[in-house]
């Protein structure tokens, strides 16, 4: 099953023939994903690769090719429109990657989503592996930018603020064998499109996930609002694991949304919570596949 | 970014935010004509630095204190000589102070009441909110504690603006009326699209003051920009003041690297925010203490990778260097590339683990294995910071 997206998943790419763009459609192509369409304002009637027709819209190209799911690579002063225009297009599922979009921008977009069939996974995300079936997770769906061989085809839910952290911790599963359903990065950003919450409550519906880990770190409280749902209403178990306890205060640690504004959203606070919440809390990030393992009666 | 209470004027000046009468000065000539300008009127002296806590502070010259009363221009003209080129110490700027560049010579305002104003993004409405209160001049976060029915909190929809009836609302919570209240208002607007237009992230007036004259003023701001929005605000951008920053920090931001200092003795450079963050955590679980935050980021150039080895480098309290790297954009060849030419132009006087993993994996361990340089590998990220503390320690 998995959840948002899999291997028929029909993408688009905003922006592919950027740097970023064009390298990442090309290596999701390769790990088998159905990449049916590139956007690029100027561009309409090239091919990437020689087999991904371009346009020059979102509107047309979903039209013409039946795209559902869209992954964003377009720099930051002109991301924020390039949401809006997916949404617009009726994409169901826009998936940013863009790092550094101004916060106001994404208020308004935000704001601007609301009441639409859609889902806005990001910005400042990594974005989402199914895996697949074959050699090294083949034949799965991957929007963004993770490196795909790293994933196996199983039942362990992964959600997470960070990119390389997600890798982490998916790497560790498969190397103990436990292979992952979906794997989400929501992104680094203060505002953003989709929860540590949301997530948690897709994965609790969908039967092909069996356990759960999600990964935060310092800034907000989304995690503490997931882990206090997730404590009434999640029915797997979970493992978490915080990264920032040492960071300094007031200081934002790369991420956008990564700085302690209180007491309440360091590392220590938040792991506090996670573990009352009933989450097996990782003390390192090396522990996190371990630590869920332990919690789930399978170690 | 932070920027000097002159600068915060300069911004209050531009958006019709009232606040007292002030002119800044590099020399003491400058200092006194700024004296004069204001002749009629009682005045201050205020260094200015990044930091709080002038007005108990001491500089390094023996001269006590960062901020006072003038009585005169000549006395304006002494005091700036006094102050001027010279380091003042204060309680948030540790022992090694900071150089005093220039001082505000400012009108000094007789306060009625002191309140508290602020604007910020509230990521959990993912709205901008007001917050107000009638409790100006001291710790927000202790009024907080004590007396939160005395915060009033406005969110304003991000679409519609704020709106007049908000406005008054505002107003109403901090107990102003007639005049005053038509003041606070104005100023409540104007502020509010200073917020806007300036792509703000916070930004908190402590003190707000009403004066025995009838007068609203803002006496103290602090401004926090959004780092994402810089790029169209080359007025900000303008403003930024280097000499105030951690000196490795400016040198990283010259290459588009994000750096923060730490005190420890093992410095990290890895790829992605959140592996940075926990790197540093997995060092300090291992008996190690961090140097520094480094995110070289998912499109790192080789000039980027080794402008970041030199900055660690540079730092003389550091003693041992991990480096941590799953890559996803990031290409481990590159990060191998860009390690391979730092180290040989500066000879790696210090030990070095290496962690690679992800896209391009085997290319980037192949080169360093092929470059000759003592560099210790590690499998896992646990592994490596085990590695590195031993080695420093």
């Amino acid at each position: 099953m998995s959840i948002l997206i899999n291997e028929n998943t029909r993408v688009l790419v905003q922006g592919i023939t950027g740097s970023f763009g064009a390298r990442h459609a090309s290596l999701s192509l390769a790990y088998g994903t159905k990449v049916v369409a590139g956007v690029t304002p100027g561009k309409g009637g090239q091919f990437f690769e020689n087999i991904v027709p371009i346009f020059n819209g979102v509107a047309e190209a979903v039209k013409e090719t039946g795209a559902t799911a869209s992954a964003i690579f377009v720099p930051p002063p002109f991301a924020a429109d390039a949401i809006l225009e997916a949404a617009d297009a009726g994409v169901e599922l826009i998936v940013c990657i863009t790092e550094g979009i101004p916060v106001m921008d994404m208020m308004r977009v935000k704001e601007g989503l609301k009441g639409l069939p859609v889902r806005l996974v990001g910005p400042n995300c990594p974005g989402l592996v199914t895996p697949g079936r074959g050699e090294k997770s083949h034949g799965g769906c991957r929007i963004g930018i993770a490196p795909g061989y790293i994933h196996k085809r199983g039942n362990v839910g992964v959600v997470s603020r960070s990119g390389t952290l997600t890798y982490e911790a998916v790497f560790q599963l498969t190397q103990l064998g436990y292979g992952q359903s979906t794997c989400v990065g929501i992104g680094g950003d203060p505002i953003n499109g989709t929860s540590h919450c949301d997530v948690l409550q897709m994965f609790n519906e969908d039967p092909e996930t069996e356990a759960i880990i999600m990964i935060g770190e310092i800034g907000g409280t989304a995690e503490v609002e997931a882990a206090r749902w997730a404590s009434e209403n999640c029915k797997k178990p979970i493992a978490g694991f915080i990264a920032g306890a040492t960071a300094p205060p007031g200081r934002r640690m790369g991420h956008a949304g990564a700085i302690v504004g209180g007491e309440e959203d360091t590392a220590a606070a938040k792991k506090r919570i996670l573990a009352e919440c009933g989450i097996a809390v990782s003390e390192t990030p090396g522990d996190m596949a371990v630590t869920l393992l332990r919690h789930w009666g399978k170690a | 970014m932070n920027i000097h209470e002159y600068q915060a004027k300069e911004l209050f000046d531009r958006f019709q935010v009232p606040s007292p009468k002030g002119q800044v000065a590099s020399t003491p000539e400058e200092a006194a004509e700024a004296a004069r300008q204001f002749a009629g009127s009682k005045l201050v002296i205020k260094a200015q630095v990044h930091a709080g806590g002038r007005g108990k502070g001491h500089f390094k010259n023996g001269f006590k204190g960062g901020v006072h009363l003038i009585d005169s221009p000549e006395q304006a003209a002494e005091f700036a000589a006094k102050m001027l080129n010279e380091t003042l110490v204060t309680v948030q700027t540790g022992e090694s102070g900071r150089l005093v560049r220039k001082v505000m010579i400012a009108e000094a305002v007789d306060i009625t009441h002191e309140y508290y104003l602020a604007i910020l993004m509230d990521r959990a409405s993912c709205r901008p909110v007001i917050v107000a209160s009638t409790e100006g001049g001291m710790n927000i976060e202790d009024v907080a504690h004590d007396s939160p029915e005395k915060i009033f909190r406005q969110a304003v929809h991000p679409l519609l603006g704020l709106q007049p009836y908000e406005v008054r609302k505002v107003t109403a919570a901090l107990g102003l009326s007639g005049d005053l209240a038509k003041q606070f208002s104005k100023l409540l607007a104007n502020l509010y699209k200073l917020f806007l237009e300036c792509d703000c992230s916070m930004l908190e007036i402590n003190p707000l003051v009403t004066t025995p004259d009838g007068r609203v003023l803002a006496l103290d701001a602090k401004f926090g920009f959004d780092d994402n929005a810089l790029y169209r605000h080359p007025e900000i951008v303008a403003m930024r003041d280097k000499e105030e920053e951690d000196p490795r920090e400016v040198a990283a931001s010259e290459y588009d690297l994000n750096y923060i200092g730490l005190d420890g003795n093992i410095a990290c450079l890895v790829n992605g925010a959140g592996l940075a963050m926990a790197t540093m955590d997995v060092i300090k679980h291992f008996g190690g203490e961090p140097a520094n935050f480094l995110d070289v980021g998912g499109g790192a150039s080789k000039e980027q990778v080794t402008a970041a080895f030199k900055i660690i480098l540079g730092d003389p309290k550091v003693k041992g260097i991990m480096i941590n790297i799953f890559g996803g954009i990031m290409d481990c060849n590159i990060i191998a590339e860009g390690v391979i030419a730092a180290a040989k132009e500066t000879g790696l006087p210090i030990p070095l683990v290496v962690r690679l993993e992800g896209n391009n994996v085997e290319a980037g361990k192949a080169a360093l294995k092929a470059s000759g340089i003592n560099i210790t590998t590690a499998a896992t990220m646990a592994e490596a910071a085990e590695k590195i503390v031993a080695l420093v320690n």
